[in-house]
């Protein structure tokens, strides 16, 4: 087996994602499948290779030190789904 | 408590704030504060399809503190994204840095009960700060104010070199006083620009391998984490004493209870899955830069404190004092230029002076500007002391009335006729009355009570209307006393 | 005279230009199309008829004013719904965007309107661009406009037949694994994904960052061209743009093909490749070689594994792209008076789909505590392997031609059983983006169901002058995107 369940309900669990016991069966097996099927990238001789993070030829953009934004308006509070005044509203966050 | 026999092993992980104008990744003023959500941009909200553009002066203030605290800097080095969950994280991943930071190998210099430490630095590393979690008391919600969100941070590892807590102090106040040398932070921990977590374990003395390491959060203050500190090195000297074994986990500081308490919430074991930020480019800080900033930065704190010691024969203790902040040590030195002597001049800064900047707070500026007399103003009140032209308690109480003007006290003692009075002629007279008022007093030093002097002084300084030579007084006094 | 939404690009922002037509004229033109087709082809997720109508009118005003009305003056295009429009609703193909209204324009629509074109509305694609088959929006379902039983294709399903159908002259698309391309050869229109870095990012919801672009396409390879034109450029809101100037494209196409060297990749023509994908590919090829282009066969010895490592680099990226929709400063929250951590898992729970949700494990797991090495980092370095393949064919080639496909469209719930054999639909375009190279899809057949089939140029990278000079030469010397959908 390429993942079992108990790897599969870690994952969800790292991604804040609620599954039904169907789905989190469906999903190791669709899981298990694939990455049986990317197995054979382990056989690809990798040693010297220097891994790609970027593929760009050009060098990092840095931008001037300058506060140009204007204080925001209404514009952040519009698509929120629960707010106190300017604030946004969540369920309590426990220490 | 007894941790005899036992060695802790202390690290400290500090969040710096940087004083830039904008934020790391956007725009947006760095300085918040305000109406919540008001200093926020479709970037720093993490809105969905917006990308992060990082701050030069970002990375020149992390060179600056590289440079300063004998880091390597990394010519290659890259952003990577630090993936959880929580409110107060727009975008549900910080943008830092991992793999490849831009600061490596570097140390602090501390000075503990006067002797120099060395404490190694592990690494500097730039980073995002977050938004605000604001917990309402007795609700079943809490609010988000992302104002504070991709405020630039500089991370400052520690490697675990501390043993005692009098050595994290002073690693603390060491680094912060080099951030503020360096003008990049203001180093101020009540309000959160200057944040710091400490890593405990403890060992048996003379034994190597590291006990199992706790990581303590949420000391707002300099007091709170040396008792933080204390606290959890006595609970787990304490647990090893019963034979008990330690877990490794987060524990924050109880400011009220005084302990430290194991977080409350679900802690997933924190898998943050770093990975290479691929919205940003890796970051290539070639010789020039570094030259570049390094040609700015000021003579630091530990060099200017030796030379101190050396130029102005100041003991290690008054020369720390003076040089913790830049901007006193300038103002010292700009009083010496203006004719003071090293020593009287130490005396009045570390007395006079950082009372009244203690109490009024002054020092909660990066740079205080605003002196209650300018250096020239003190260094002649020094050296007005010095000659005897005035006593010190006269001294004292012209810097009020010196404050905001450009006045020079030597014309002001001479105006309001304000000269000490050291002829012994003109003071037998005070002298004597005073003996002869008090005899109750008198009888008691004569009968061995040495302190009663001080108020037989005060007796005459009150009846000169304060210009008596207190010296003068105090001899003229015993032999009055003798007889 | 052909009816206005018949016209390409050139031709409609050439007669605007002249004050042949109206702005206003050939908006209506589209809508009235749209309203005609839409509900065969279900393209567009949100129309924008009185915005665009405004948009028309000041373009019009312009002409009268005298002033240039842009490079795209007065041309009705869409754009795919996973690019942000300030005031106009951005879903992402999700239900966790449904009723998301950003504040803001992506770059690349800032400058649409910038360049006077006018956005008539927003195009349905596969949920997050994940998908190749556009099966996987949770809002609407796209169908293929040459036979409505079938898909258009994937992610930017809704932008491919959106221009086949004629209901917008040109439409943007993004392609992280072929999302462009494939709809392109699927619909049998033209579609281009530029080099990574070519056009910015800036406001396009992000899939997978080191591999997303954005794309136009349209008719014919010249209206590509001049839409590319106008879009692209740096941008300081994105740190992956490319600084480098943007050539004038729609001038770069003319100009002979002879001697220009073409590669065909041996590991691109393969088993299983539906006869009729392979013989009009070769038959183009032979068209090329007529036209004086030296064809000759290259080899990319790492292309099996090609799928493999895009899944993985492609899921790790998307799985942190969208731990943003938490159901807290936007987007869909789940009902209730939940805890949070419950409120987290059962937002994401119900706003993502099941391909996303599987993305998003596949994608968590490749970089979790044990596995990153095994998976995303050895991704990351196959990826190296990939690109130094091309990197040695594309010094003694000035191009590269393949199929866009191994078949032409498939019906609609017909790959849906398997995520894999979805997953295969892509295994010609995959690579592409994991060298960031630039790519074109242009029409060069149809099967005997008279099913479009598409042809795909790879070049150099910033190389899109000599891709688009390859696909106008082959245009020209025939008419398969002179037909157009039975509509």
């Amino acid at each position: 087996m390429a993942i079992t369940r108990e790897e599969v309900r870690r994952v969800a669990a790292l991604a804040r994602l609620r599954l039904e016991p169907a789905e989190e069966e469906r999903l190791t097996a669709d899981l298990d499948h694939i990455l049986e099927a990317f197995a054979r990238l382990s056989s690809v001789d990798t040693r010297t290779v220097e891994p790609t993070a970027h593929v760009e030829d050009f060098g990092a953009y840095l931008r001037d030190d300058v506060a140009t934004n204007p204080p925001a308006g209404d514009e952040p509070l519009a698509n929120a789904p629960a707010t106190r005044g300017r604030l946004f509203r969540v369920p309590r966050i426990i220490e | 408590m007894t941790t005899a026999g036992i060695e802790p092993v202390i690290g400290l992980e500090v969040h710096a704030e940087l004083l830039t104008r904008s934020k790391i990744f956007c725009a947006c003023s760095a300085t918040f504060g305000g109406e919540p959500n008001t200093n926020v941009c479709p970037v720093c909200l993490g809105m969905p399809g917006l990308l992060p553009v990082l701050n030069r002066r970002v990375v020149e203030f992390a060179i600056r503190l590289g440079l300063a605290t004998h880091c390597a800097i990394a010519a290659n080095s890259r952003f990577a994204r630090k993936n959880y969950f929580y409110p107060d994280l727009p975008k549900g991943y910080q943008i830092s840095m991992y793999e490849l930071p831009l600061c490596t190998g570097g140390h602090l210099e501390v000075l503990v009960d006067g002797q120099s430490r060395r404490i190694g630095l592990t690494r500097i590393h730039m980073e995002e700060d977050t938004g605000k979690n604001i917990h309402e008391p007795n609700a079943d919600t809490s609010l988000v104010d992302f104002n504070r969100s991709g405020v630039p941070l500089l991370e400052i590892v520690s490697e675990p070199d501390m043993r005692n807590v009098a050595e994290a102090g002073a690693y603390l106040r060491t680094l912060r006083s080099i951030l503020q040398y360096l003008e990049i932070c203001d180093g101020n921990m009540e309000e959160g620009s200057f944040r710091c977590d400490a890593n405990v374990s403890v060992r048996p003395a003379g034994t190597t391998a590291l006990g199992t390491k706790v990581e303590v959060k949420n000391m707002n203050s300099f007091r709170s984490v040396e008792k933080a500190i204390t606290y959890e090195i006595e609970r787990q000297a304490a647990a090893l004493g019963r034979g008990e074994s330690l877990r490794q986990e987060t524990r924050l500081w109880d400011a009220e209870r005084e302990e430290t308490r194991p977080m409350r919430s679900k802690e997933f074991a924190h898998d943050y899955r770093y990975f290479p930020e691929p919205d940003l480019l890796p970051l290539v800080v070639d010789r020039t830069w570094v030259d570049e900033v390094r040609a700015t930065l000021p003579e630091l704190p530990a060099p200017r404190r030796e030379r101190f010691v050396r130029d102005y024969q100041l003991s290690t203790y008054d020369a720390d004092v003076l040089t913790q902040r830049k901007d006193i040590a300038d103002y010292f030195e700009a009083a010496i230029a203006a004719g003071a002597a090293p020593k009287e001049m130490a005396n009045w800064v570390t007395t006079e002076l950082l009372r009244i900047v203690h109490d009024e707070k002054l020092d909660r500026a990066l740079v205080i500007r605003d002196w209650p007399v300018t250096p020239t103003q003190l260094a002649r009140l020094a050296t007005l002391v010095q000659s005897g032209t005035i006593n010190r308690n006269t001294a004292k109480a012209l810097v009020p009335r010196l404050r905001g003007t450009t006045r020079d006290p030597q014309e002001l003692v001479a105006a309001e006729g304000l000269g000490q009075v050291s002829d012994r002629g003109a003071l037998e007279a005070a002298v004597a009355d005073v003996v002869a008022r008090h005899p109750a007093q008198v009888a008691e030093f004569r009968s061995g009570k040495e302190r009663v002097l001080g108020f037989l002084v005060g007796q005459v300084m009150k009846a000169t209307g304060g210009k008596a030579n207190p010296q003068v007084v105090q001899e003229l006094l015993r032999t009055a006393l003798v007889a | 005279m052909s009816a206005l939404h018949e016209l390409s690009v050139v031709e409609a922002a050439a007669r605007v230009r002249r004050r042949e037509i109206s702005a206003v004229e050939l908006t209506r033109a589209a809508l009235a199309r749209i309203a005609a087709v839409e509900p065969q082809v279900g393209a567009f997720l949100t129309l924008a008829e009185v915005e665009a109508i405004a948009a028309a009118e000041a373009i019009d005003r312009r002409v009268a004013a005298g002033q240039d009305p842009g490079l795209l003056g007065g041309v009705p295009v869409g754009v795919k719904d996973i690019i942000c429009t300030a005031g106009l609703r951005t879903t992402a193909g999700s239900r966790i965007l449904e009723t998301f209204v950003p504040s803001y324009d992506a770059t690349v629509t800032a400058r649409l309107r910038a360049a006077g074109a006018v956005i008539v509305g927003k195009l349905n694609c596969d949920e997050f661009a994940m998908g190749s088959s556009t099966e996987n929006s949770a809002l609407a379902v796209t169908r293929n406009p040459w036979d409505g039983k079938r898909v258009p294709g994937g992610s930017s399903g809704g932008s491919g037949a959106a221009v086949a159908a004629r209901e917008c002259h040109a439409a943007l698309g993004t392609d992280t694994g072929g999302s462009i391309r494939l709809p392109a050869a699927f619909c049998g229109v033209v579609g281009l994904k530029p080099t990574y870095g070519r056009i910015s990012r800036r406001g396009v919801i992000a899939y997978a960052s080191s591999l997303d672009q954005v794309g136009p396409l349209a008719r014919n390879v010249a209206d590509v061209a001049l839409v590319l034109e106008a879009i692209a450029g740096h941008d300081p809101g994105d740190s992956t743009a490319s600084p480098r100037d943007v050539p004038a494209y729609r001038t770069a196409l003319e100009g002979s093909i002879r001697g220009l060297r073409v590669g065909l990749p041996r590991e691109y023509f393969v088993e299983g490749m539906q006869p009729e994908v392979e013989a009009a590919v070769r038959g183009a090829v032979d068209e090329l070689e007529r036209l004086g282009a030296r064809v000759e066969s290259v080899s990319l010895p790492h292309t099996e594994y090609a799928i493999a490592t895009y899944y993985l680099i492609a899921t790790a990226e998307a799985s942190s792209n969208l731990a943003r929709y938490d159901g807290i400063r936007y987007g869909l929250r789940a009902p209730g008076r939940l805890a949070l951590g419950d409120m987290y898992e059962t937002t994401r729970a119900a706003g993502f789909g099941a391909e996303v949700k599987r993305r998003i494990m596949l994608g968590t797991y490749a970089l979790s505590a044990g596995y990153y090495d095994a998976y995303y980092l050895k991704a990351q370095q196959i990826r190296t392997l990939i690109r130094m393949d091309f990197q040695k064919v594309l010094e003694q080639c000035d191009a590269l031609v393949t199929p866009v496909a191994p078949t032409t469209a498939f019906r609609l719930g017909e790959k849906t059983a398997d995520p894999l054999t979805m997953y295969l639909s892509d295994i010609f375009t995959i690579s592409v983006n994991l060298a960031g190279l630039p790519a074109l899809a242009l029409p060069c057949g149809f099967d005997t169901a008279g099913l479009p089939i598409g042809l795909q140029v790879i070049g150099r990278p910033f190389d899109e002058a000599t891709v688009l000079r390859l696909g106008h030469a082959y245009e020209r010397a025939t008419t398969w995107h002179t037909r157009g959908a039975p509509l």
